[in-house]
């Protein structure tokens, strides 16, 4: 059924039904006010102070979890033998994949010339790699002794050993510190026009000299400018393999390993299509509270939500197709492991962790953003983004732990509990990752102006010089 | 290198980019080389109006991937054949399918590096001091709304007087001198 619109609503083009990407009325000027004002204002509101300081709270829960853990080890958490990959696996996988979504939108969907990505497409690489940050710390706590973590890097060394290149647990390291390293270079280089912009218009001198230096003197020179959207280019086409390849590498932790549940080929494309899943998921978490509370519904519009609603839609898709097959394969492979393993999955002790991820991730998610009306629906789309993110750390935790803890010898079954230090670690990552976000907002220009700039209409070159003025006046 | 004195050029201010895209075919047909465009976005019809085609970038990166995959592949086979030979599970030595992955991964991180840096490298970036800051209307515009064509005072057609009439026959909102 086609949903009514309001014949006159000014956000909807009238050609294509679609609602605009920009709202009209925009010039160059006013678009960089806006978000430069966002970031040079001296009056901060006073939300963002009381924000601050609760995630700063939450933070510190880290803080001292990860300072009980270096006085007693990791004894503390509920990892144990069969269940040795608890919730730090569980909640670096989940990070890692939330991060997937900032480079997908800031380098698929730029070769694919998708320009409504342009509004979302620096806050959503700042979630990447305040993600990252969150999901990095998980498994260098996890190795036990976390200040020998750099062992876990090619280097010539007094000891002469050196690491073991067929471990998949060696591949994540290149992964990781590659994907941080590509997204931090992606995200400051995107940015330095725009610190150019912030220096020239601020009017505190301390303001002027930052952004001077982070602007690294960009003053907008057509040459500079070709080579940059080139690079810019370069790294999104880089950076496209790369977020593909870091979440296989990820799955491949797991499918390498001879375990049932977790030895099967489909984990590369379905871990892919699930970070995705729950990327978008987190960027409407945060797009949908930014555009209210600083009034960017004219910059980031429905049309950008309701775009971000079909990728979910989409990779929710693969993913129950995942989930489907995985099931499938559990009874075709005619594998007493692999069926007990489903079995166990769906109607074992933890039963409750499969239901809790078929309902969050595809019941309530894939029946419902069918309709446009509710993909354009914000406070919807607000209370869905927080189911996905619960249904895709439930799939971890379905993966992680009901395969290890049901393994081949009955006699070796165990259970898995976590303890108050790992719910302590992972709700102090959140407000880790919620303070890191809120100084960016505070202090970084949240949506890129050279590139709101080039979808203006006022962008049209018109050839009006002096001589094709001569040849109006000899025509009339 | 010679001392430099008086202005580094002339600096000629456009409401938009039609007009500095004009002003900027018109220099180059009158014979001056000698200039630059400055603009708060990419605009591609004024590199092509500077007829700006050298551009070495992607140069920068298939070789920096190149360096990359080369690097991390050798230093694989010579740490797990050589440097630290062990036995996983039976497999050769030298079991390039599993060397893959990281290889991957660093022709990416030198690639990536390679153009993000190299793009500043030819840039020539950082460079905080710039004559054109000098110039009274180029910070208010130049990063937020307004078109700049500049002609250089090295320019050997450049003359302080002739130059200025000329730039001033394309509606340019103000025409000011750079001092150097």
């Amino acid at each position: 059924m086609a949903t009514q619109q309001p014949i006159n609503d000014p956000m909807i083009d009238p050609k294509t039904g679609e609602y605009a990407v920009i709202a009209p009325g925009h010039n160059f000027k006013s678009v960089t006010q806006k978000i430069a004002g966002l970031v040079l204002t001296s009056n901060t509101p006073l939300g963002w102070f009381f924000g601050l300081m609760v995630a700063g709270c939450v933070a510190s829960l880290v803080v001292v979890a990860v300072t009980w853990l270096f006085l007693k080890g990791v004894g503390i958490w509920g990892i144990t033998m069969p269940g040795a990959w608890g919730f730090a696996i569980i909640n670096f996988v989940w990070w890692i994949g939330i991060g997937h979504a900032g480079t997908l939108i800031s380098a698929i969907l730029l070769l694919f010339k998708q320009t409504w990505r342009n509004s979302i497409n620096r806050f959503a690489e700042a979630m990447t790699i305040f993600a990252v940050v969150c999901a990095g710390m998980f498994p260098l706590l996890h190795v036990g002794r976390p200040w020998l973590g750099y062992w876990l890097f090619p280097y010539p060394n007094t000891m002469n050993i050196w690491p073991q290149f067929r471990s998949p647990l060696a591949w994540d390291v290149f992964a990781v510190s590659t994907y941080a390293t590509i997204s931090v270079v992606f995200w400051y280089i995107g940015m330095i026009p725009d610190f150019g912009t912030l220096r020239d218009r601020a009017t505190l001198p301390l303001a002027r000299y930052f952004y001077g230096m982070l602007s690294l003197g960009w003053r907008g020179s057509t040459r500079h400018w070709i080579r940059y959207e080139t690079a810019s280019l370069l790294l999104a086409g880089l950076s496209t393999p790369l977020v593909l390849s870091v979440h296989t590498v990820i799955s491949f932790d797991f499918a390498v390993a001879a375990l049932a549940g977790w030895h099967t080929t489909i984990f590369p494309p379905y871990f892919v299509a699930g970070a995705v899943y729950s990327g978008f998921a987190m960027v409407l978490t945060l797009a949908i509270p930014i555009r209210k509370f600083y009034h960017m519904e004219d910059l980031v519009t429905l049309r950008h939500l309701d775009n971000m609603a079909k990728v979910m839609l989409a990779t929710g898709s693969i993913v129950a197709y995942g989930y489907g097959m995985e099931v499938f394969m559990s009874w075709y492979s005619a594998s007493h492991w692999e069926f007990f393993m489903m079995w166990n999955r769906m109607f074992g002790p933890m039963w409750w962790g499969y239901w809790m991820l078929i309902l969050t991730n595809i019941a309530i998610p894939l029946t419902t953003l069918w309709s446009r009306k509710l993909r354009v629906n914000v406070g919807y789309l607000f209370v869905l983004s927080f189911i996905v993110n619960i249904g895709m750390w439930f799939e971890r935790f379905v993966i992680v732990v009901t395969s290890l803890y049901r393994e081949y010898l009955p006699s070796s079954w165990g259970t898995y509990v976590a303890t108050k230090w790992d719910y302590m670690l992972f709700i102090g990552t959140w407000g880790l990752f919620t303070c890191l976000f809120l100084l960016f907002v505070r202090f970084l220009p949240i949506i890129p102006m050279s590139e709101i700039r080039m979808m203006l209409p006022q962008t049209k070159i018109t050839r009006r010089g002096p001589e094709a003025e001569t040849v109006i006046e000899e025509t009339t | 290198m010679p001392v430099r004195e008086g202005i580094y050029g002339l600096l000629a201010e456009f409401n938009t980019p039609g007009e500095l895209v004009v002003a900027t075919e018109e220099a180059r047909r009158a014979g001056y080389r000698r200039m630059e465009c400055y603009t708060p976005y990419p605009v591609e019809e004024a590199a092509e109006a500077l007829e700006f085609h050298k551009n070495r970038v992607p140069m920068v990166c298939l070789l920096g991937g190149l360096m990359g995959v080369t690097t991390s592949f050798l230093m694989e086979t010579w740490i797990s054949v050589w440097a630290y030979p062990l036995n996983i599970a039976g497999r050769p030595l030298f079991s390039w399918p599993a060397f893959i992955i990281p290889a991957y991964e660093w022709t990416i991180l030198f690639a990536g590096l390679s153009a993000g840096f190299g793009m500043l490298a030819l840039n020539g970036l950082p460079q905080l001091y710039h004559p054109l800051f000098n110039a009274p209307n180029f910070r208010n515009g130049a990063t937020t709304d307004k078109f700049f064509l500049c002609l250089e005072s090295v320019d050997p057609k450049f003359s302080p007087t002739e130059t200025r009439s000329f730039l001033e026959q394309f509606h340019a909102v103000s025409v000011v001198e750079v001092e150097l």
